[in-house]
């Protein structure tokens, strides 16, 4: 029985729910199919982790979600539902009144995100646009959710560019400015990619603290999975552009279905126990997104694929309650032959 | 911010200094004694002995070159060969004209490049970028002189609708006077500042912190002035500071063309006299124009960007 609408643990209700949506990005070598048929569900009040190998389309649907894709990107199908409003069709206003209101985003490199040019101050007071707060009263928001994100010596920070404080300072920054808003979903793009490893885990802690006490949702992108294994309720796993497997932090780390997972996870080095920082590697690499496999996406990598998976495209499977994978394997109604 | 300010005038000074110096080693150097220049072929050995002793050519080099420090300290910049007025006064007199010429061209040409700029980066392909795109190609190419020699002959001569000589009397006169000149000069300027300002908004939109700040639903006004321009802009900014070399040179020819005063005529008609201490002044007061124009633009950029303030 193929999986369909409300899945995931649901104890408040999606938030925002992506239906079959599907991404092209229009180059001249051809058109790439960076995101296809994916659907997805981020739950109020919880935090969704997001893995898959480089290039897989991670970026790309958290980017959908904040209507910031690049200008060669095309929604050719589905919809993403938060309240009554379809955000697929939204034009640039549409957009914009969302943007840092009830959707905020932290991005991959610290070192770049913040404005160079402009102090810390102007630019958390300037985020505050819409409150109607006099400035005296901004700033001290913005110091206190300095303060928030364990910033020594908050209100001296305002008065200090960007480049006289370090990547984790600058992460912090950012948080804090996410939270500023106090938007109902954070997206986190690999925030902590571009930190070394105590940093890591420290800005991981300081997620985990301030979800639970601003409590947003939170869309958790990540290479790490240690990182997702600690911080996220939920998980959903991409391939080649596809969601091929998701459920909570629970099911996907301890029954994984897809054999990609389990191949994700048999090359966590968390778990292999070696302590080094290099990214899951799997044997063979991703398929051309211009020209997507017929059947299952990851068949020519996987250990167990068969006759069915070169011709069918499996669809998503339950394989329990809010747990499901794109994988023939999980077909009650069919064995292995 | 001051003290990097302080320092900047500092070294300026001392880059003005080392010029001069130069200047009068290079003029020590180039044959000819300056006390025969003007008395002419037939003077007396004793009455060139006696010039060169008041002309202070007598002395040992360094010396001469710290007694001119002394002289402009005092505002001496010496005198007038021939009407011995003094050469600071002659130059004073003229600069004037050149400044407000030099100004004018900068600003119209300044804003209307940076203006453009900005729309073709904004709206790429549209017709107005691909005119503006032609337009700089066509107008950088051709030297201000030329520029000058056509917009006399169409606007002065051939439609009449611009005087083409002098500069005009009363502020109104001043005005009409200026618009020709300024024109020439400036317009090969709004094509050079157009397209290095659109190249670098286009690089600096795709910074990640422009990305941040739509993520936040900020204005795209606010966007494209704090976030992109105020970046973008730097590179013009040094392009105008170190071009005001390249204006005054302009200057000269534009102002023999329309038959302005300034200091491009006056250098212009010294050096056709011989006069050398009106030139030594003249030049000694544009290369520090020159100098605190680099200045000016440093500072500019040290204000927009924090990062400049640190190096020096
Ligand atoms: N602007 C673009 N134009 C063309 N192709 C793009 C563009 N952006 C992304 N892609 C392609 O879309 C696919 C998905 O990219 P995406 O950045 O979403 O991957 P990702 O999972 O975030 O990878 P990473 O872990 O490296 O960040 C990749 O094949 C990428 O090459
Ligand atoms: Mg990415």
């Amino acid at each position: 029985m193929a999986l369909t609408g409300n899945t995931t643990a649901a104890d408040a209700g999606p938030l925002v729910a992506i239906d079959s949506l599907s991404v092209d990005f229009d180059t001249a070598g051809g058109t790439v199919h960076a995101l296809r048929d994916v659907s997805l569900e981020v739950q109020k009040g919880r935090v969704l982790g997001l893995v898959g190998e480089s290039g897989c389309g991670k970026s790309t649907l958290a980017y959908s979600l904040i209507g910031l894709l690049a200008d060669n990107a095309r929604v050719v199908n589905g919809a993403i539902r938060m309240g009554d409003r379809d955000l697929a069709g939204l034009n640039a206003a549409g957009w914009r009144d969302l943007r840092g209101r009830r959707i905020a985003m932290i991005f991959q490199d610290p070192m770049t995100a913040l404005n160079p040019v402009l102090n810390i101050g102007r630019q958390m007071i300037d985020i505050q646009y819409r409150e109607s707060l006099s400035k005296a009263e901004k700033r001290a928001r913005a110091i206190e959710f300095l303060g928030q994100v364990q910033i020594p010596d908050p209100a001296a920070r305002l008065d200090v560019y960007p480049h006289q404080l370090s990547g984790g300072m600058r992460q912090r920054v950012c948080i804090a400015m996410a939270l500023l808003t106090r938007p109902d979903l954070l997206i986190a793009d690999e925030p902590t990619t571009a930190l070394d490893a105590t940093l890591e885990m420290q800005i991981v802690d300081l997620l985990r603290e301030l979800q639970q006490r601003f409590g947003c949702a939170v869309l958790f992108v990540s290479h790490h999975l240690g990182t997702v294994a600690e911080l996220c309720d939920d998980v959903a796993v991409m391939y080649a552009g596809e969601m091929v497997e998701k459920g909570s932090a629970r099911q996907i780390f301890h029954h994984p279905q897809h054999p990609y997972t389990q191949a994700l996870l048999a090359c966590d080095p968390a778990r292999i126990g070696i302590a080094t920082r290099q990214l899951p590697t799997i044997p063979g690499s991703l398929p051309d997104l211009r020209r997507p496999p017929v059947g299952c996406a990851f068949r020519a990598r996987c250990p167990q694929a068969w006759g069915r998976c070169a011709s069918d495209h499996p669809p998503l499977y339950v394989a329990q309650t809010h747990h499901g994978a794109r994988c023939h394997l999980l077909n009650p109604e069919e064995g292995k032959t | 911010m001051l003290r990097y300010a302080l320092q900047r005038f500092a070294l300026s000074v001392v880059i003005v200094m080392v010029a001069i110096a130069i200047l009068i080693v290079m003029l020590h150097v180039v044959p000819g004694d300056p006390a025969v220049m003007i008395l002419g072929p037939r003077a007396t050995p004793e009455l060139i002995a006696q010039t060169r002793q008041s002309m202070g050519l007598d002395q040992p080099l360094p010396i001469q070159i710290l007694t001119f420090f002394g002289n402009i300290l005092h505002g001496d910049l010496g005198r007038d060969v021939f009407t011995n007025r003094s050469v600071a006064q002659i130059v004073f007199e003229q600069l004037p004209y050149t400044l407000v010429l030099i100004s004018v061209a900068i600003l119209w040409s300044a804003a209307l490049g940076i203006a453009l700029g900005c729309y073709s980066a904004l709206r790429r392909n549209t017709w107005l970028d691909t005119l503006s795109g032609i337009l700089s190609v066509g107008t950088i190419s051709i030297p201000s002189f030329v520029m000058a020699l056509y917009a006399v002959l169409v606007f002065a001569v051939w439609l009449g609708w611009l005087p083409s000589i002098g500069a005009g009397e009363g502020l109104g006169g001043s005005i009409i006077h200026l618009i020709l000149p300024a024109f020439a000069i400036g317009i090969s300027w709004v094509g050079y500042v157009a397209r290095m300002v659109r190249a670098s908004m286009l690089e600096v939109m795709s910074y990640a912190h422009v990305r941040m700040a739509r993520a936040f639903g900020l204005r795209e006004r606010l966007i494209t002035t704090s976030h992109i321009l105020r970046i973008a802009v730097q590179p013009a900014v040094t392009l105008i500071g170190t071009g005001v070399a390249h204006l005054f040179s302009a200057a000269v020819f534009v102002e023999v063309i329309f038959a302005r005063p300034g200091i491009g005529a006056l250098i212009v008609q010294s050096v056709n006299e011989r006069n050398y201490p009106i030139v030594l002044g003249a030049v000694l007061v544009t290369t520090a124009i020159i100098v605190l124009a680099t200045l000016i633009s440093d500072l500019v950029i040290a204000w927009l960007d924090p990062r400049q303030r640190e190096e020096l």
